[in-house]
């Protein structure tokens, strides 16, 4: 009697889900100019105006969320988000365990080094160096696919802006990230400061994925073809262009 | 649109800030500082809040857990001592860390596989419950041995006596062993608070929006992390000398009416 | 119990075979254990462990755990020891400093410190242009002298209020009559209150050295390679979620293990006087 009580008890601590509440994942660590929080503890960048917009497209009752960045998978199969718009890669690692939307961006990857020196995008300009990146992303597993041989060191960091200090500070020699977020660093006064962008690395889809999408829990069909629906509806009436010309000169598409 | 697990916006903060704003902003450090956007003071005072909150949660869990620890080891059956050893023994030995990734995660999951089975909805379990349960769990244990130490302490004399003149167990519990235990406990509980408060930390690796991981968005943010980082140390140390001065207070109050123990 | 010369011709009934510590309720408990740990091996995921790549990871990671615990401690008591001193006989302009120290890296949390050190300054590097060319770089570069000083201060801060109570703890009168002996200062701090002190203190410093330990899954934060990011690496890398964990928590409790009995055997060589 008592058990049960104290179970009814701990459960009402516990909401139950809203019928048609879906809880949007994002990353707790911020991640400019996509996601970031500002003083107001308010979350502001294009994927949060992206979010808005594809939720209101899609007559979507959303509850952004802050997840860590290594546990936003195990979140998603939890359940305790619904979905993961976190500007994460299709890749086809992720896609044994979840599912993606559509992409809605893909943007070239690059290496940023500090100013002059001899860092070139390559396995071989990266002989002997010192790389940072950040945990559980498509650039950690490209890092350890093609330069972990030449390299000095991997650095694997919790978010990009302490890989981005390191790199002011002198720590590592190079690292390696998305253009448009490195594009907001090297345009900040640390960035400008002291590094430069070394240019794109080659492509392999298989590990840098296929574009960003937004992750469902595997088998979660009617989410994700109400997402692809709001994604595209977004997309053809020209808010997605009105977003992306507030923070970028040129369109984030891709091919 | 709405936000789940960010800090509050409402009418509750904007008047503090407007109690606050009398702050000066000197240099560009207290600019950073400041209470009103663009400055971080209020985000930070916020998480503090949440922070505190929770320590103070995990804290009564783990005083409840204590509790029935210390009685389980001292009056249970051999068997509940077993199992309570194991506890203790467990959850002293794994770092909490390991400990808070695995039931943040695992408890989450469980219990809603456990309601999809039976048949009902998921539910959402806050970041704000999953983490006062966990560091509970894990106060509980150290708990257990503060209070147990404690309980011995009382002279079994007094305890035998009271029982001999029939008094119900409660009773004896409430007039006799809780009014010398506390003594005795009140520094080893002082030590567990302090530590409840300063483990909320370890929330920000799963990305709970308490103090530390505010403090690392804002140095993220606007990269000044000498500055956030030690203003967030200062407000620790501000919870941790206030909670010392409170639990002094609390024991001298304790230990009134005692024999003074002699000097050695 | 001695052999009188008059007994040996008594029969003595057979002892009763005592269960000690293999009561029939522990031997179930750990048949019901032994059943879980073969439970969780057969259906659990452990296919990640045959790579020979993690394999190396994992005994590196161990060994980088087991290193930093080892140095920090000994580091730390090294200086919780003037600490506690300081606190406990030292002159006020003295022990204030101390207990401040003390009374600081105890009132923060560590992780917020072990950030401090690493991002904090690591921070005003650039601003300090000669600090690259200087001979401490490629020290100063890396993430490990970070992790052994935050350590390290955390063990000193937290040992030196132990040390403080231990120090204060040995009989005054034992100090006295020594002085009085004539015994140089020095000769008794290291022939009679340090000893004392420490065999006081002995299972609270295994306590701390048990703490110490689970402390060091912090600096995985700060890229420290240790069990905890290797077993981190692990997840992101296979996506598994639960089976590294448990390998993490089992590597913990068999180092806990080990120091707890080191810490009981140390204990047992303490002589202890009987009455």
């Amino acid at each position: 009697m008592k058990f049960t009580t104290a179970i009814a008890a701990a459960l009402l601590l516990a909401t139950p889900v809203a019928a048609q509440e879906v809880k949007i994942g994002i990353a707790a660590e911020a991640y400019p100019p996509f996601a970031s929080p500002d003083a107001s503890g308010t979350w502001v960048g294009w994927e949060v105006d992206f979010i808005n917009a594809v939720c209101a497209a899609g007559e979507m009752d959303c509850v952004i969320t802050p997840v860590a960045w290594d546990g936003i998978i195990p979140s998603l199969t939890s359940g305790q988000i619904d979905v993961i718009m976190a500007s994460m890669s299709i890749t086809e690692e992720r896609s044994k365990t979840i599912d993606f939307s559509g992409k809605y961006y893909n943007t070239p990857t690059v290496v940023v080094g500090p100013k002059g020196g001899d860092i070139a995008p390559t396995a071989e300009g990266l002989t002997g160096k010192i790389i940072g990146v950040q945990a559980s992303t498509i650039h950690a597993d490209y890092v350890q696919k093609y330069f972990a041989a030449n390299a000095a060191e991997i650095k694997i960091y919790q978010t990009q802006d302490e890989a981005n200090s390191d790199l002011a500070a002198g720590r590592i020699d190079a690292t390696q990230a998305d253009s448009i977020a490195m594009d907001a660093f090297l345009a900040s006064e640390t960035g400008m400061a002291c590094c430069e962008s070394k240019g794109a690395v080659a492509d392999d889809p298989t590990i840098l994925g296929l574009g960003v999408g937004a992750g469902v829990r595997k088998g979660d069909d009617a989410l994700r073809e109400k997402l692809n629906a709001a994604i595209a509806k977004v997309i053809a009436d020209g808010t997605y262009d009105t977003i992306t010309a507030k923070y970028f000169a040129s369109s984030i598409y891709g091919g | 649109m709405r936000w789940g697990e960010s800090p509050p916006v409402g009418p509750a903060r904007s008047i503090a800030v407007q109690i606050m704003t009398g702050g000066a902003l000197l240099a560009s450090t207290l600019d950073l500082l400041a209470f009103s956007p663009p400055g971080w003071g209020s985000a930070l005072l916020a998480g503090l809040v949440k922070s505190v909150l929770i320590a103070l949660g995990a804290f009564g869990l783990g005083l409840l857990i204590g509790i029935g620890g210390a009685y389980g080891k001292l009056y249970g059956g051999p068997v509940t001592r077993d199992l309570l050893a194991v506890y203790t023994t467990i959850v002293r030995a794994v770092p909490e860390l390991v400990l808070i990734l695995i039931l943040y995660f695992a408890l989450t999951s469980s219990i809603n596989n456990l309601l999809l089975t039976l048949g009902f909805e998921r539910i959402q379990i806050s970041g704000f419950v999953a983490g006062i349960a966990v560091l509970g769990v894990v106060q509980g244990a150290y708990a257990t041995e503060v209070l147990r130490g404690a309980i011995l302490s009382v002279p079994s004399g007094q305890i035998e006596a009271a029982r001999a003149m029939g008094m119900p167990p409660l009773m004896l519990a409430w007039r006799v062993t809780f009014p010398q235990m506390l003594a005795a406990a009140i520094p080893g509980l002082a030590n567990l608070w302090l530590i409840a408060t300063k483990d909320t930390a370890l929330l920000a690796v799963v990305g709970y929006a308490e103090l530390t991981l505010i403090t690392r968005q804002a140095a993220s943010t606007t990269k000044a992390f000498f500055t956030f980082f030690m203003a967030a140390g200062l407000l620790y140390l501000t919870i941790s000398i206030f909670s010392t001065l409170l639990f002094s207070r609390l024991e001298a109050w304790a230990r009134r009416g005692q024999v003074r123990p002699g000097s050695g | 119990m001695p052999e009188l010369p008059f007994q040996q011709s008594i029969a003595t009934p057979e002892p009763t075979l005592t269960p000690g510590f293999w009561a029939p309720r522990r031997i179930v408990m750990a048949a019901i254990a032994v059943v879980l740990v073969l439970w969780c091996a057969i259906s659990l995921n452990w296919s990640w462990l045959a790579v020979e790549r993690y394999q190396v990871l994992i005994l590196r990671g161990i060994w980088t755990t087991s290193w930093l615990l080892v140095v920090t401690m000994v580091l730390g008591m090294l200086l919780a020891i003037p600490l506690g001193l300081a606190q406990a006989a030292g002159p006020w302009w003295i022990a204030a400093p101390a207990r401040a120290f003390c009374g600081l890296i105890r009132g923060t949390p560590l992780l917020l410190q072990l950030w401090l050190l690493y991002y904090g300054f690591g921070s005003l590097f650039p601003s300090i242009p000669w600090i690259r060319e200087s001979a401490i770089w490629p020290i100063l570069r890396q993430a490990w002298p970070y992790a052994v000083l935050a350590l390290t201060l955390s063990v000193a801060g937290y040992s030196g209020e132990v040390m403080r109570g231990a120090f204060k703890g040995v009989p005054y009168g034992q100090l006295e009559a020594a002085k009085a002996m004539g015994m140089p200062r020095f000769t008794v701090f290291r022939r009679i209150w340090l000893p004392q002190a420490l065999q006081r203190v002995l299972p609270t410093l295994g306590g701390e050295t048990v703490l110490t330990l689970k402390a060091t899954p912090l600096v995985a934060t700060i890229t420290v390679v240790d069990i905890y990011a290797v077993s981190s690496r692990i997840r992101q890398d296979t996506f598994v979620v639960y089976e590294p964990l448990l390998l993490l928590a089992i590597v913990y409790m068999a180092i806990a293990g080990v120091i707890v009995l080191l810490f009981r055997w140390l204990e047992s060589r303490v002589p202890v006087k009987t009455a």
